[in-house]
């Protein structure tokens, strides 16, 4: 027989990741109205997330490429400066809509209950349905760099460990955003300040300029200890063959990644038994 | 000896009033660092909202809006939770559906458990039928093979076959709450735990709530009905829980709970009150503040005999400027049931403005009223007259009983069915008055 106990504090450590699984159908359910809902009553539909990240690119060729000539270390710029970009639009979509889902879905929260995870946890598969339309878009540009032009372009076996690095993208977002989510229920104003506070990640991370260009051991430490460093270099390298990545960086952003995600779901779990009350 | 199906110890339920979730995150410094140095002897006090800040007093400013609810629920048992609004029967509900955790206690649920405080929680006005009682069934923890087997069901109990496939934002609301209501309608739970916000809409489909609710009581499934409405309780429940100040008051058959429920709300208040700060709702602009029932010469009674006039005197008080402010007074009869309602603004085209602070006394005068003897309560309520804003609504905050009177002057005392009477006049044509029945001469 089902048995339900219903009490005051359960561990924050206790996480019921088997009613998780139960709940797999909402989950699916969830990324599906996002996905749907978005593309209703548009035009271009799903082209829309297509042209973001294609402007973008542009706006960084022309503007870091062209005028201020920022170094691409050899790279095509339109490459260099899409394969961060796409990326960047990953984790950022991640850690700004997970880190919103608590106060969007009051309404329904508030009505009935279901694990409360699964709503940061479906931003995390429907942003990755956006990905793979940027990633087809980036793999479409990159060909053409690689077969049609004479560009340095040196593809590594690491390649096939790149869906890892998505995963990483992925579980860094939702950690974080795991963060803003449990905090926003008692802190609003963390809302209007996380829009900006991407918005500088962005500038902190090698994603408009090459890791190369931090010479400073001191720095380096710093930009290391920026997981997302880590993870738009890493990805260069594996398509291009240029790019500092290190064991050392590699095991930084890992542990780093690891520590942001655990605690933040430690956060979340313990700020969803009662976040209804305060929200 | 059978388990019970719902087991409720001790549940509580603590909030502090007024500033939730407005902490700055200095409060929160400042807390944290008291904390550290074992200097705030509350550190450990209440688990929602705990009062923080180094300024308030030792339990000032919280509120149980639930204290100690001890009760059980056998398996197929249904039973109704009744009491004021503010009582903490919505708490309760809320504890029991884990949208939100008890302060302490425990309650312990045996079987798969299905809670329904609003239809249609989750749809999206872009998806279509189709699409909603996927979104809104996995949300109510249905799987979805689950709702691909009943899918058809609940499309043929909807009526909407033909619009299945369009968006719901293009429904009318009765189609919404149809499409709504068939989903909820297909839930398949050992347990369910209702809330009578469910029965919105019009006559017709709170009578379709209803029974199907009967339906899932008769089939032998433990029901947990929370609700205002007297009869429903009385007709589906076999057993009623009365909350009141966040205790269980009274756990009885439903007419003895029911008979306890008008008692606490109704003639135990009577024909004068005064309000309690805890029942005025946070953060209203305006409030009632007393309010009083006066006879025809114009003493406060609690008894009006039949066919005479009364008035109702309130004092509305504001918290901050209020314009063009209506008051209304509504009538229920002692099951709760709203009888009619009648405002300054609709019967008289008066509506009044008030400075913050300031307090306006206002007097309703009924000439004649046509109600049959029983005991009525009296809700009070205020609004704002342009945007029809409810700024204060206090159900039961008089009550008065309506004495037997010989108002036709026939020697008899008009009996129902139903709480008012009407003068009639009565003729014949055509008919010969029968052998020593017509007037005299």
């Amino acid at each position: 027989m089902h048995r339900t106990i219903i009490k005051a504090g359960s561990p924050w450590w206790r996480i019921d990741f088997r009613e998780i699984w139960e709940y797999r159908d909402l989950l699916r359910m969830l990324v599906l109205r996002d996905l749907t809902a978005i593309y209703k009553q548009t035009v271009l539909g799903p082209l829309w997330f297509i042209i973001q990240p294609l402007v973008t690119t542009l706006v960084f060729t022309v503007i870091f490429g062209q005028v201020a000539r920022v170094s691409t270390d050899g790279v095509p710029q339109i490459v260099f400066y899409m394969c961060g970009t796409v990326l960047w639009n990953y984790f950022s979509g991640c850690l700004t809509q997970s880190g919103t889902s608590l106060v969007t879905g009051k309404a329904v929260l508030s009505k009935v209950y279901f694990p409360r995870l699964v709503i940061p946890l479906s931003t995390v598969f429907t942003h990755l349905a956006h990905f793979s339309l940027n990633f087809v878009m980036f793999v479409g540009f990159y060909a053409y760099y690689l077969w049609f032009t004479s560009a340095p372009l040196a593809p590594q076996w690491a390649l096939l460990a790149f869906p890892l690095l998505i995963l990483q993208c992925a579980v860094l977002g939702l950690g974080l955003g795991l963060w803003v989510a449990g905090l926003t229920t008692k802190y609003q104003d963390l809302r209007f300040g996380l829009t900006f506070l991407t918005q500088v990640w962005m500038y902190a991370t090698p994603i408009v300029w090459p890791a190369s260009l931090v010479v400073r051991p001191g720095m380096k430490a710093l930009l290391w200890l920026n997981p997302m460093s880590f993870v738009v270099e890493c990805a260069r390298w594996m398509f291009t063959g240029t790019g500092t990545v290190t064991a050392g960086a590699a095991a930084l952003s890992i542990g780093t990644t690891v520590i942001l995600c655990a605690s933040g779901l430690f956060l979340f779990n313990r700020v969803q038994r009662t976040f209804v009350d305060t929200l | 000896m059978s388990e019970s199906a719902i087991s409720v110890r001790n549940l509580s339920k603590c909030y502090k009033l007024g500033t939730i979730g407005r902490h700055t995150l200095a409060d929160e410094c400042q807390y944290l660092w008291h904390k550290l140095r074992r200097r705030d002897p509350r550190a450990h006090m209440g688990k929602i909202g705990p009062a923080r800040g180094a300024s308030a007093p030792d339990g000032a400013g919280l509120f149980w809006a639930l204290k100690e609810a001890t009760f059980e629920v056998a398996p197929g048992e249904a039973i109704g939770i009744i009491g004021r609004n503010g009582a903490g029967k919505s708490t309760l509900l809320k504890l029991l559906t884990r949208i939100t955790e008890p302060t302490s206690g425990e309650a312990v649920i045996n079987g798969r458990v299905a809670s329904l405080l609003e239809v249609g929680t989750g749809f999206h006005p872009e998806l279509t039928g189709r699409e909603n009682i996927y979104m809104n069934g996995t949300i109510l923890g249905m799987k979805k093979g689950e709702i691909d087997r009943k899918f058809d069901e609940i499309v043929a109990f909807s009526e909407l076959e033909q619009f299945i496939d369009t968006p719901v934002k293009r429904y009318s609301s009765g189609m919404y709450v149809r499409l709504a209501f068939a989903v909820a309608a297909h839930l398949e739970p050992e347990i369910l735990l209702i809330d009578e916000v469910l029965a919105v809409g019009d006559a017709e489909f709170q009578k379709k709530c209803l029974g199907k609710m009967g339906e899932v009581a008769r089939a032998g499934r433990t029901v947990l009905f929370v609700s205002h409405n007297m009869p429903a309780v009385q007709n589906l429940c076999g057993r009623a829980v009365v909350i009141d100040h966040g205790r269980v008051a009274l756990d009885d058959v439903p007419e003895k709970a029911i008979a306890h429920y008008i008692e606490a709300c109704g003639a135990g208040r009577g024909a004068e009150f005064r309000r309690a700060p805890e029942t005025v709702p946070a953060g209203a602009a305006a409030w009632v503040e007393s309010a009083r029932i006066e006879n025809g010469s114009g003493e406060t009674a609690g008894g009006i005999p039949m066919g005479e006039g009364f008035a109702v005197k309130l004092r509305v008080r504001a918290r901050q400027p209020v314009e063009s402010l209506t008051v209304g007074i509504a009538l229920a009869d002692a099951m709760g049931t709203r009888l009619c309602g009648i405002n300054s603004r609709d019967v008289a085209g008066a509506t009044w403005s008030l400075c913050a602070g300031k307090s306006l006394e206002v007097a309703c005068r009924v000439p004649r009223m046509n109600l049959l003897p029983g005991v009525y309560a009296l809700n009070v309520g205020l609004q704002r007259a342009v945007s029809r804003e409810n700024l204060d609504y206090f159900a039961g905050a008089l009550s008065f009983e309506v004495l037997p009177k010989d108002v036709f002057g026939t020697g008899k005392i008009p009996r129902g069915p139903g709480n008012i009477y009407l003068e009639s006049d009565w003729a014949a044509t055509g008919a010969e008055p029968a052998a020593g029945w017509g007037t005299e001469g």
